[in-house]
């Protein structure tokens, strides 16, 4: 069983509010989950190296020049801003 | 007319003799859905305008007697993590709820220029993070073979949108059985393509190196059609590829070819039900020529522990991006004057626009990718992936394609599974490794269980999604006469 603390900084990392019943849920079903992850503890991968990616490709690159500006596709994202002001988006302050 | 006949072809022609135009087609499949949905519930948008445009489009064509692309007037319907231009993209999340998509999916784009109709966007688990459609924020899609049972997910609305009658293909993405398994459930054909094979730009990530766009449909044929349409390298999706043009791909006869049972697949957990009639699609190849052998895949019993470590890593990273500040759902509209610091929007618009599921994934995720635990949980997950991976290549050195069921259970029931989360992702048992090699697999109807349907899955090598439509082909032409 993970502790209630663990559950608040996880979720302080992933920077999610929860409720304290929330905290208490998620205690619990994390913990069981978790504990069907060990099963990957019986595998033996001292020497297997990992994959991150199902193809075997790397470094796609693409020339480093200026793509055309879609106007109207701009105006669109700064529309989905929940707060923006000028054509800028608007932040609270950090500190 | 009767919609429930309708495939790409007979639409072609149907267009091609003038026995109906495509307005009259589409505004006929608006009519159904408009009558039929409130009981199935598969749509969570409808787009009438951009529909009945694109079918004006095809019929002017058909006036000016130019040639018409491979889709034309085709009605369709989209899961609504693929963003269509104009078009709200919800992901089945409280989070985007009024988000309106800027720009066409890769898929979409291409699916407009083959003259498609599409006439909404389709139900799914909330970010696709489901087996069942009831983690969808809005409302749960239900089974149109039986109404008190879930349609599979998290492409769900999919495929009841199919299996209903509502549309002729749709489309669906697939993390870790999303397309196959509702396609089971629901009695149609559902193909994840190999990883790389369609482009993933405009499709909401969930896991990135796992996620595949494919086509739902009523049968192999047409499946083929979407696929390729959609298929292709795109310059937006760095990981998207051209398939290579191999003509020794097709299956001209079942005797010159090898199918493989992983025994794994069929030790325990199955439903008899299901076990019986995957047992006798096996048997209909066998009889038709085909050598079947039994080989193994020894790391299947870890596949979905390795699944789900990453799938919810990669999606704590993927899902960073909602957080109240560039679109979406923002506490900043709700509380403005209570709100002072950038932090509090971070954590309030988070923690009330996700639903339990998708946190509790997210959870599931930082902790695997958190200090002390990224060794023990999402590294050791990748080196089990590898295992699994060549688990796959020794067996395809010894056979052309390998037999699976989709699912080791039939539709269960509306809140069967709900509350116990790791007794839902035990659903995914037998589609999850597809994705963790990023090798191509097809699901197809293989027979009937009272209402219910059962799946079977093809497997096949990256890249060879021909010989499974194939493989596939062999076994509906031996049932439809």
């Amino acid at each position: 069983m993970i502790s209630k603390e663990k559950v608040k900084y996880i979720a302080k990392l992933a920077r999610l509010a929860l409720s304290e019943k929330e905290i208490e849920r998620y205690q619990n079903d994390l913990s069981k989950i978790l504990e069907y992850f060990e099963k990957l503890k019986e595998v033996d991968v001292s020497r297997v190296k990992p994959t991150f990616h199902p193809l075997k490709i790397k470094n796609v690159f693409r020339e480093d020049v200026e793509t055309k500006k879609d106007i109207e596709k701009i105006k669109k994202l700064i529309e989905l801003m929940p707060e923006k002001k000028d054509g800028y988006l608007k932040v609270k302050k950090v500190l | 007319m009767k919609l429930e006949d309708f495939t790409i072809e007979k639409i072609k022609e149907g267009l091609l003799k003038k026995e109906f135009s495509a307005t009259e087609l589409t505004k006929a499949y608006l009519e159904k859905i408009e009558k039929e949905d409130k009981k199935i519930r598969a749509f969570l948008t409808l787009s009438p305008e951009i529909a009945l445009k694109q079918a004006k489009e095809i019929d002017e064509r058909i006036f000016l007697k130019k040639e018409l692309p491979s889709l034309a007037g085709v009605p369709c319907a989209i899961k609504d993590n693929i963003l269509v231009e104009g078009i709200k993209c919800t992901a089945g999340s409280k989070i985007l709820e009024n988000y309106i998509a800027p720009y066409d999916a890769t898929v979409i784009r291409k699916l407009k220029e083959a003259g498609v109709v599409i006439l909404g966007k389709t139900n799914l688990d909330e970010f696709a993070m489901g087996s069942s459609n009831e983690n969808s924020a809005f409302f749960t899609t239900k089974n149109p073979l039986d109404l008190e049972k879930v349609p599979g997910g998290s492409s769900g609305g999919s495929a009841a949108a199919v299996a209903a009658n509502f549309c002729v293909f749709a489309l669906g993405s697939d993390t870790g059985g999303s397309i196959r398994q509702p396609a089971s459930f629901c009695g149609i054909v559902g193909l994840k393509p190999t990883y790389g094979a369609v482009s993933r730009y405009g499709l909401i990530a969930f896991a990135s190196s796992l996620d595949q766009i494919g086509p739902m449909t009523k049968n192999v044929r047409d499946c083929k059609a979407v696929f390729e349409v959609i298929r292709g390298k795109d310059e937006m999706d760095s990981t998207s590829l051209e398939m290579k043009e191999v003509n020794n791909l097709r299956i001209r006869s079942l005797e010159e070819i090898k199918i493989g049972l992983p025994k794994e697949y069929f030790l325990e957990g199955m439903d008899p039900e299901v076990e019986e009639k995957i047992k006798k699609a096996i048997k209909k190849y066998e009889e038709m020529g085909a050598k079947i052998l039994e080989i193994s895949l020894p790391h299947t019993p870890y596949a979905l522990a390795c699944y789900y470590i990453i799938a919810t890593s990669e999606a704590s990273a993927n899902l960073a991006r909602y957080d109240g500040i560039k679109y979406g759902f923002s506490i900043i509209k709700n509380e403005q004057r209570t709100i002072d610091n950038l932090l509090e929007v971070y954590f309030k618009s988070r923690g009330q626009g996700f639903g339990e599921e998708v946190r509790r994934r997210i959870m599931l995720g930082t902790f695997s990718l958190s200090i002390g635990y990224y060794d023990a949980y999402y590294l050791r997950a990748a080196r089990v992936r590898s295992l699994i991976i060549k688990d796959f290549e020794e067996a395809f050195k010894k056979v052309d394609l390998i037999l699976a069921p989709t699912s080791p259970t039939l539709p269960f029931k509306l809140g069967e599974k709900i509350d116990d989360p790791l007794k839902m992702y035990l659903s995914d048992v037998f589609t999850v490794s597809v994705n963790l090699a990023g090798l191509p697999a097809i699901s197809i109807p293989v027979g009937k269980v009272g209402n219910l349907s059962v799946g079977l899955q093809i497997i096949g090598k990256p890249f060879e999604e021909e010989k499974i439509f194939d493989l596939a082909t062999f076994y509906e032409l031996s049932t439809s006469n």
